[in-house]
């Protein structure tokens, strides 16, 4: 979407020169301005297109990228496929109760860190920098910059999860095809997959907005470390029976609990607490909320 | 063009800008002069509305900055040399800023030439030297080819020949006819380039001027004056209506008459002279007066040397030359 190339020349080897074709008319506004420069180069109104382009370079031209996503795909395909490997050389056969696809679940659990360093980072490393303001004063519009990195963030790690959960996906079933006797679904396949990626990325959405929010890459990254791990710790430390229940909500929506429940099968379905695609919702619904705040700071604050 | 019209910033109780009134013109280049912690850094950040000014406004040839549908193509700014991401090269770095813009991939050579950068445009930014950075800044902000250009602080950390080159570029810039925006502490080096001075300390505009009106005002002359018989130079000079300043060192300094009639009178009266010297103080002296009472962080070097204004010699100082009395109390 390059726009129209003008006749290349040095922009600025040379004013304006009156009469000259393709140059604009001298304006006169005072002897300390004979005239008022004018570019050469075709003026376009830059719009979220644009934007998107621009978060896509920024975020495929650093490093940090790379060991992130190459992380996350490496934990998700080594241990799903390590467990398969484990599980296909054991003697005993799996259960009926539990399929093949669960044995992606720990290596996405792992994968989780380095999706949410990496939201945090795309934002959180412009506050670092001061690399922030250049980005704002090219584009002034600051819902645009936030709306262009949750896009590009948003697609990024949905794509490669999905890659990286259905290659596991596929080699786990076709390894233990003859250790296994059950029948794997279409919607257990679909939500295994395709669900885990979407609830990893809004996980990761979360992360940027908590990024957006705190502005510092270190207590951003712990804070989402807390978030994912402490409600699992605490509840492992409430004893007391009063607080049983806190505890049982504390364990039923602790992160790692919500993406064990993309790989219940009917069989191994929970009494209570989220079910089926619930817990999509409930990320969803906390990145909505948190991005809201981060667009309400990104907006009103100073950068 | 960019009008400031009773822009104020204030932290918590502190007002880092206070009620700033002043119009950037096009076709010169406009120095920003103030020491540390004058506001200038924040001035031109609510200039970019990156900080929401606590009151007024700046308009951008006419227009909010927020409202400008074309950023890049309208101002340039550089605010700091290190506001980049270590980890990405001097061309990427470029281009999704050009992209953000939808300005052609083949500008960023073009400004990466233009600032000499070419042959290291494809390096980390981290290894970058601070000029390399300062470079890559003002390639930054010329990347837009912009009618208005800020740059804040463009000779930190540049080599003698960068300074030269960025002295050159900002002066052709406005050639063309842009608006040209500088800040700096450095009256020396805003002397070599601007056509305009604004001067601020502690946020309050302290001269909205030309640099030709702000050297003939405050680059005084005055003549310097040396005898061993100290008394009665001082009363040759006083029958001769003179009226002299003696500094810590037992100089005399004189306004307003030249040395050759100074020369004659000493010789008239027969006082040896150990030194008759005119001398003209420099606009770093004249600036550091202007902003004596403004400097907000004071380095105490020797007690006892107040900033004070208006304590020169007897009817010396003519109304606005406070900062002649400090000059000569440092005896310099």
């Amino acid at each position: 979407m390059t726009a129209p190339q003008p006749p290349q020349q040095p922009a600025y080897a040379q004013a304006p020169q009156p009469g000259q074709p393709g140059t604009p008319p001298q304006q006169w506004t005072g002897a300390a301005a004979p005239f008022v420069y004018v570019s050469p180069i075709p003026v376009r109104r830059a719009n979220l297109a644009d934007a998107l382009k621009s978060e896509w370079t920024k975020i495929r031209s650093v490093r940090s990228t790379l060991w992130t996503l190459g992380v996350t795909i490496v934990l998700i395909l080594g241990i799903g496929l390590l467990a398969a490997g484990v599980v296909s050389s054991a003697e005993n056969d799996l259960g009926a109760e539990s399929s093949p696809l669960t044995l992606g679940f720990f290596g996405v659990l792992l994968s989780i860190i380095c999706v949410i360093t990496l939201g945090v980072l795309t934002i959180s490393s412009e506050f670092g920098t001061g690399l922030i303001r250049t980005t704002l004063t090219a584009c002034p519009d600051r819902a645009r910059v936030l709306t262009a990195k949750v896009v590009v963030f948003f697609l990024l790690s949905f794509v490669i999860t999905l890659i990286s959960t259905t290659l596991v996906a596929m080699s786990d079933s076709a390894l233990l095809a003859d250790r296994w006797s059950g029948e794997i679904t279409g919607a257990e396949y679909f939500k295994a997959t395709v669900g885990v990626s979407l609830f990893v990325a809004f996980l990761g959405l979360i992360a940027l907005a908590v990024g957006a929010l705190l502005r510092h890459s270190a207590g951003a990254i712990t804070t989402m470390l807390g978030v994912v791990l402490l409600p699992l710790v605490a509840a492992m430390f409430m004893f007391t029976d009063s607080l049983e229940g806190v505890r049982k909500a504390l364990f039923e929506y602790s992160v790692p609990n919500l993406l064990a429940t993309f790989y219940e099968t009917g069989a191994t379905q929970a009494s209570s607490g989220p079910t089926g695609w619930e817990p999509l919702w409930i990320v969803v619904a906390a990145a909505g909320v948190t991005l809201g705040g981060a667009y309400a700071s990104l907006l009103n604050r100073d950068a | 063009m960019i009008e400031l019209q009773g822009l104020t910033k204030r932290y918590g109780d502190k007002l880092a800008v206070d009620g700033l009134t002043c119009t950037v013109r096009p076709g010169i280049v406009t120095g920003f002069l103030g020491p540390n912690g004058a506001g200038k850094s924040t001035t031109m950040r609510m200039m970019l509305d990156l900080d929401n000014p606590t009151a007024g406004t700046v308009l951008i040839d006419g227009k909010h900055y927020r409202q400008l549908r074309d950023p890049l193509r309208a101002v340039g700014a550089l605010l700091d040399a290190k506001a980049m991401h270590g980890g990405r090269s001097a061309y990427n770095h470029l281009l999704c800023l050009a992209q953000s813009n939808g300005i052609p991939g083949s500008r960023v050579r073009e400004v990466l030439d233009t600032v000499g950068l070419t042959s290291v445009a494809k390096k980390r930014s981290k290894g970058f030297s601070l000029g390399m950075g300062q470079r890559l800044g003002i390639a930054g902000a010329l990347l837009g080819d912009p009618r208005i250009l800020m740059f804040d602080e463009p000779v930190n950390g540049l080599d003698p020949e960068g300074i030269h080159w960025i002295r050159n570029l900002m002066k052709n810039l406005a050639a063309q006819g842009r608006t040209v925006f500088v800040s700096s502490h450095l009256m020396s080096e805003m002397a070599l380039t601007a056509d305009h001075l604004v001067v601020i300390g502690q946020g309050r505009l302290l001269a909205d001027t030309s640099m030709a009106e702000f050297i003939a005002q405050n680059s005084r002359s005055y003549v310097r004056l040396r005898s061993p018989d100290h008394e009665r130079l001082l009363d040759a000079l006083a029958a001769a209506g003179v009226a002299p300043v003696t500094t810590a060192d037992g100089t005399l300094e004189v306004d307003g008459t030249d040395a050759a009639r100074l020369g004659e009178l000493a010789a008239r009266h027969g006082i040896v002279l150990h030194e008759l010297s005119p001398q003209q103080a420099s606009l770093e002296e004249a600036f550091m007066g202007l902003t004596a009472e403004s400097v907000e962080y004071h380095a105490h070097s020797s007690p006892g040397e107040a900033p004070a204004a208006g304590q020169g010699g007897p009817g010396d100082p003519p109304p606005g030359a406070g900062w002649g009395a400090g000059r000569r109390e440092k005896g310099s």
